[in-house]
């Protein structure tokens, strides 16, 4: 909306924003302050904000209380691997999808999406049956086979959306210029599908960093994420308020540097196209 | 572009997905149906088929349904409440010409890439712990008495937190719905006179309505099946016990497999109601 707007009216709209956008964003201000304090200071009357010893020694003990380093590699294993496989199976049936549309095509796609809405409370105790029976509860293999079917759905309709945008007419034009199908797919598709494929895998990453229902029900210890790793302070012991920040710090400052790149794909990924 | 031969390849290229969701619904489902109508007690040795809506009945006249059913409700309701009527405020704000407004927006943003677990663990502890929380800080400060908010208002307070998480994500998508409003349009209305309760009443709400709706329908989905909020912070206690905790407490802490596979089949229809307005929405999209 390109109006004239007067500068006083410009800056009373920049003061509520500001003054919003920092109360909703605090408590993580917060929880990064207080990973620098000691427990002392963590719950001091009246609370610290920036005038304290800044001391990072809650980032070394908690990495050796609770071995932080091997929480966050089952993490990246998990969302990563997740990801990739997931990928693997639905850039194909996106581009058919996308290039080939049959006449079952939307109702393919719709029926994708409902697998999504399938709580997964109502189908938790088979899985954890089969699990066990296969000898694979609480292993890389189970987490990364159980979070790339729940995403499944989201990528392929991330996918099958940004294909939909590519012209098939710039294929055609390639063709009839006598490009080969290997020229065509490595020169004219690839760059033009690749911000899709690239926003697609950014947005299940951080959704599969922070599924917090599967990756807390089956682990327990070998291939447990940093979900389970926070589940574990909460129950504590004595002071661990600084312990507690600087483990959240760690779990969470990865994805948040990933999620405000991918904002803006964020919501086309989570309407399934509805809200552009 | 289509030949016999594309239309084909193209229909294997699908299988792989289609078959591996095909059977990640069928299988689980199954078994769970199948589940419902035993009596399944694994701790107690028990495995008697075919107990018929014994499970069901028991499921629906335990004292606990209610209770949990209605938390629910109040959850969702609640949570929905503050985010759409929060968010529309929120997106309407930003929308504004300001000063750092990408700034703002990625701090609004922010909360919502916060794990759950983290996020419920650090409300709880760091802020409405009545003795060292921010929150009893601040009430004190104002000469108040500290709230112990976990357990005096326990469902408002894990209602607060998921709301937290949430505001980004109505936020987000009612700004990219409100930016693509023609400034035109709200110009010309202005130009004849018409108040701003009035442009908001009559131009933004129904050009903000589908994405309300995406908005509801999905955020619904999700906070159906809450779970590790209330998994860290109260455990279920203090009647902040929803559907889905109640039914995972059935099967995972109390072993009776039957009782709890009832509750998952009604969680699971209980959700399908809620998915086919989705789609009808989601699939209107695709035919343009």
């Amino acid at each position: 909306m390109a109006r004239a707007v007067s500068t006083r009216k410009r800056a009373i709209y920049t003061v509520i924003a500001w003054t919003i956008g920092l109360l909703i964003f605090f408590p993580i201000l917060w929880i990064f302050l207080t990973s620098f304090k000691t427990e002392a200071d963590a719950i001091a009357d009246p609370p610290l904000f920036f005038f304290f010893d800044w001391t990072t020694e809650n980032y070394g003990i908690v990495q050796e209380r609770s071995n932080y380093l091997r929480f966050l590699y089952n993490s990246i294993i998990i969302s990563v691997g997740s990801t990739i496989l997931g990928l693997l199976i639905a850039v194909p049936a996106a581009w058919s999808m996308a290039f080939v549309p049959g006449k079952r095509t939307k109702d393919i796609l719709l029926w994708m999406l409902s697998t999504k809405m399938l709580p997964a409370v109502g189908v938790l105790y088979p899985i954890v049956l089969i699990a066990r029976s296969l000898n694979i509860y609480d292993t890389y293999v189970l987490l990364i086979g159980v979070l790339t079917l729940i995403n499944l759905p989201i990528i392929v309709w991330m996918l099958y959306t940004y294909f939909k945008e590519i012209p098939v007419d710039i294929l055609e034009a390639a063709r009839m210029d006598g490009a080969s199908l290997r020229n065509e797919i490595l020169y004219v598709l690839t760059p033009m599908a690749l911000p899709g494929i690239a926003s697609t895998m950014l947005l299940n990453i951080i959704l599969a960093w922070n599924e917090a229902f599967w990756t807390l029900t089956l682990t327990t210890v070998d291939a447990a994420p940093l979900t389970a790793f926070i589940a574990s302070y909460s129950s504590p012991e004595g002071l661990f308020y600084a312990k507690l920040s600087a483990a959240s710090t760690m779990a969470i400052a990865p994805i948040l540097v990933m999620g405000w790149f991918s904002q803006k794909q964020l919501v086309r990924g989570l309407t399934f196209g509805a809200v552009k | 572009m289509a030949t016999q031969h594309s239309r084909s390849a193209a229909r294997l290229m699908m299988t792989p997905a289609v078959i591996l969701l095909l059977g990640w619904m069928l299988v689980p489902l199954v078994m769970t149906l199948y589940f419902s109508f035993l009596d399944y007690r694994p701790l107690r040795g028990a495995f008697d088929c075919c107990v018929g809506f014994d499970n069901y009945v028991r499921f629906f006249t335990s004292s606990s349904f209610w209770p949990s059913v209605l938390t629910t409700l109040q959850m969702v309701g609640g949570v929905l409440a503050i985010t759409v009527i929060g968010g529309i405020f929120l997106a309407m704000l930003l929308d504004q010409p300001i000063w750092g407004q990408g700034v703002v927006r990625i701090l609004v943003i922010a909360p919502f890439f916060v794990m759950p677990t983290v996020s419920a663990l650090v409300w709880k502890n760091m802020f409405m712990n009545p003795v060292n929380g921010l929150f009893a800080y601040l009430w004190k400060f104002f000469g108040l008495t500290p709230i112990d908010w976990l357990s005096e208002l326990p469902l408002f307070s894990i209602i607060f937190i998921v709301s937290w998480q949430w505001l980004p994500f109505a936020t987000l998508i009612l700004l990219t719905a409100i930016q693509s409003l023609d400034g035109e349009q709200l110009e010309a209305a202005e130009m004849d006179g018409a108040g701003v309760v009035n442009r908001f009443v009559y131009i933004v709400l129904p050009h903000l309505a589908r994405a309300i709706t995406v908005v509801i329908l999905i955020q619904t989905i999700f906070l159906l099946s809450i779970f590790a909020e209330v998994f860290v912070t109260t455990g279920g206690s203090f009647g902040t016990r929803t559907l889905t905790y109640l039914i995972y407490q059935r099967v995972i802490e109390s072993q009776n497999i039957g009782l709890g596979s009832a509750g998952g089949i009604f969680a699971v229809i209980l959700a399908n109601i809620i998915a086919i307005f989705l789609m009808k929405i989601v699939g209107r999209n695709l035919d343009r």
